[in-house]
């Protein structure tokens, strides 16, 4: 929406546009992709790197969705790894019968179809979970997303269709990762173009306003059930998009995988790549997902340095102390003064726009 | 299904036992939160390293019972105090979900090291004392353990209640978790009754691992989390920062989960025990004995 208005505005607008933040981290994703592709179609890419490029498509897909409710809407969500389940058993099981049913039906046709189910009934146990949510704040509401994943995973584990706990086949399904691969980039690009402009609109401010101030934000008339809702359904959305991606990946899925640390892994990511940062997400979950592969030489020891390099990276990045040292012996002086360059820019636009 | 009284008696005694372990780890979350306003995620874990501690000392070292359980409880609430110094501290005025995040990475340390050390397979914590099981009437039994752990639980509740309504530190304890900087204008040392606190904490999760260990007698590194989710979910349920919350919030969950795996359906317990928890936390949305913040404008 927002876009549209600003076509109409100068042409220097737009070029600002094709080299700001939000675009850059679009950039980021496309090239990222491309270069992948490249490789990996040209049979440069190690088998390692192949594997990888699915899981690591939808912990993408994962953390952005997550960054919309944890950074955008302010709410602490321990059970987002409920969704992604819910999309993959979901959007496999609909695979799987379309496939029986009309196996003429290519991939193409079947799997985006089998994606928007998936992300569709994800999106539902999104609002359901949403509800609680309008009553809860902070902590407690944080407990109920955990314990909602922990049902959704209890339930699974126990039901028949589902395959119970020795998990449901997906072997009829599975594609190789060369094939998965475009299906995951426009995936994930799609959902980061479309996070990015949600964040920059009405909706979006709507949302951060809800996120700031929850009182002022309902004084001004903002639907405050409406938006968290949408936010909830939206990140189930997206998530169960994942999920469908990840079930054609393997060749069996099981619930179990789908727990409270996988939720907590995509907050880590969250987090890490900083709130409300779609760009930061992205990085993050890149990093969080080659660093352990990268540590596997030194197999045992790998997820102990992980986890110390994660408790260094968060007193690094939070701590008080820390950030006052890095703030006097750093770039900062030449950041704080290219800042304050901006923003002396800015007072002029600003001042010539009010003319 | 004919229903029995005697049957429902039992469940509900190993429900109360249940929940008085989940009571004791519930009490380490709820005393952290209310004091530092953090989840500590790395809690559950606690109790994972007691319990290898109990094995190590007892069944390694050979020590007397007593002995192991001593040293147990006194290298948890060191370990408290150093995950507090270390990695707690320096984040003190950071915002709440660096904390949480540092918390999970010391959770990762502590059940990776125990991986590295004890490796992956279960360890069985060894007899410590020859408890003789009750008998009520002819049907009912008891067994020792159980006994054991609500006795062991009430003494650790009784002693913890007087420790913070009565004492000077629980006095210091109650005011830093109702207004830091006040209490720190007060003279009121900031850092050591934090310190203290996640020390009782700890030391109550070693407690707890005793029990636990008692009763399901296998240990493995991820031992500690499964309760240590359960007890943190039982920590909200009864009102977080809330101590008597806690306790409360804990037996619940305990019993909840017996009478419905007795009843209901052993699959879908956990379901069940979730379910009751949204369901309460909907309908009273800080828990059963939380405060009820008023919203200001």
């Amino acid at each position: 929406m927002g876009e549209k208005k600003n076509n109409n505005l100068l042409g220097e607008s737009k070029i600002k546009k094709l080299i700001s933040r939000d675009a850059v981290t679009i950039y980021i994703v496309i090239v990222f992709y491309a270069v992948y592709s490249a490789m990996i179609y040209s049979g440069s890419a190690s088998r390692q790197m192949l594997n990888m490029v699915i899981t690591l498509s939808c912990y993408i897909l994962l953390s952005v969705s997550l960054n919309l409710v944890v950074g955008f809407l302010g709410e602490l969500s321990l059970g987002h790894a409920a969704f992604m389940s819910v999309g993959a058993y979901s959007g496999s099981m609909l695979s799987v019968a379309i496939l029986e049913k009309f196996p003429q039906i290519p991939l193409y046709v079947r799997l985006p179809i089998a994606m928007l189910f998936g992300g569709i009934i994800a999106a539902v146990f999104g609002i359901i979970i949403g509800i609680p949510v309008l009553r809860l704040n902070g902590d407690y509401l944080a407990i109920v997303t955990l314990a909602f994943g922990e049902i959704i995973k209890n339930v699974i584990i126990n039901l028949d269709f589902t395959g119970g706990a020795i998990g449901y086949d997906t072997e009829p399904i599975y594609e190789t990762p060369k094939n998965l691969l475009p299906f995951a980039a426009v995936a994930v690009i799609v959902s980061v173009i479309l996070i990015i402009n949600l964040a920059k609109s009405k909706h979006g401010r709507a949302i951060t306003a809800v996120r700031d101030n929850r009182i002022a934000a309902d004084a001004t008339g903002i639907k405050i059930t409406y938006y968290k809702l949408m936010v909830f359904a939206l990140a189930a959305f997206i998530a169960g998009i994942a999920g469908v991606i990840w079930g054609h990946s393997l060749s069996i899925i099981k619930a179990a995988k789908f727990d409270f640390n996988m939720s907590i892994e995509i907050l880590v990511i969250v987090v890490l790549g900083g709130l409300g940062s779609v760009r930061g997400s992205v990085i993050a979950a890149i990093i969080m997902i080659i660093l352990p592969e990268m540590l596997r030489d030194l197999q045992d020891y790998r997820m102990l340095i992980y986890s110390i390099l994660l408790i260094l990276l968060m007193l690094f990045n939070a701590s008080p102390k820390l950030i006052a040292i890095r703030e006097r012996f750093s770039v900062k002086n030449l950041m704080a003064e290219a800042k304050k360059r901006v923003a002396e820019k800015k007072k002029v636009k600003e001042g010539s726009a009010n003319e | 299904m004919v229903f029995k009284v005697t049957n429902l008696i039992v469940t509900l005694i190993q429900g109360l036992s249940l929940g008085s372990i989940y009571a004791l780890i519930a009490l380490g979350y709820t005393m952290v939160y209310g004091i530092a306003k953090m989840l500590n995620f790395a809690h559950g874990d606690v109790i994972m390293v007691g319990a290898y501690m109990i094995y190590t000392t007892v069944a390694l070292g050979k020590c007397p019972s007593i002995l192991g359980i001593v040293i147990s409880i006194i290298f948890s609430a060191l370990l408290g105090i150093i995950i507090e110094f270390l990695a707690y501290k320096p984040l003190r005025r950071a915002p709440s979900l660096s904390v949480l995040i540092t918390a999970i990475g010391v959770s990762y340390f502590l059940q990776n090291l125990a991986l590295l050390i004890f490796k992956s397979d279960p360890k069985s914590i060894p007899t410590l004392f020859n408890l003789p099981p009750l008998h009520i009437g002819d049907k009912i039994t008891v067994s020792g353990e159980t006994l054991f752990t609500l006795g062991i639980t009430v003494v650790l509740m009784i002693a913890l209640t007087l420790f913070i309504n009565k004492t000077k530190l629980g006095k210091a304890m109650r005011a830093v978790s109702e207004d830091k900087d006040a209490a720190m204008l007060m003279g009121i040392n900031v850092n050591r009754t934090i310190s203290i606190t996640f020390a009782i904490g700890s030391a109550l999760a070693a407690f707890a691992s005793l029990c636990y260990g008692m009763s399901y007698t296998y240990i493995k590194p991820t031992t500690g989390s499964m309760p240590g989710i359960k007890a943190f979910t039982a920590a909200v349920f009864g009102g977080i920062g809330s101590v008597p919350g806690a306790m409360l919030g804990g037996i619940m969950l305990g019993v909840i989960e017996k009478l419905s795996m007795a009843y209901i359906s052993t699959q879908f317990t956990d379901a069940i025990v979730f379910g009751v928890l949204i369901l309460v936390l909907v309908i009273k949305p800080t828990g059963l004995l939380g405060k009820k913040i008023n919203e200001k404008v």
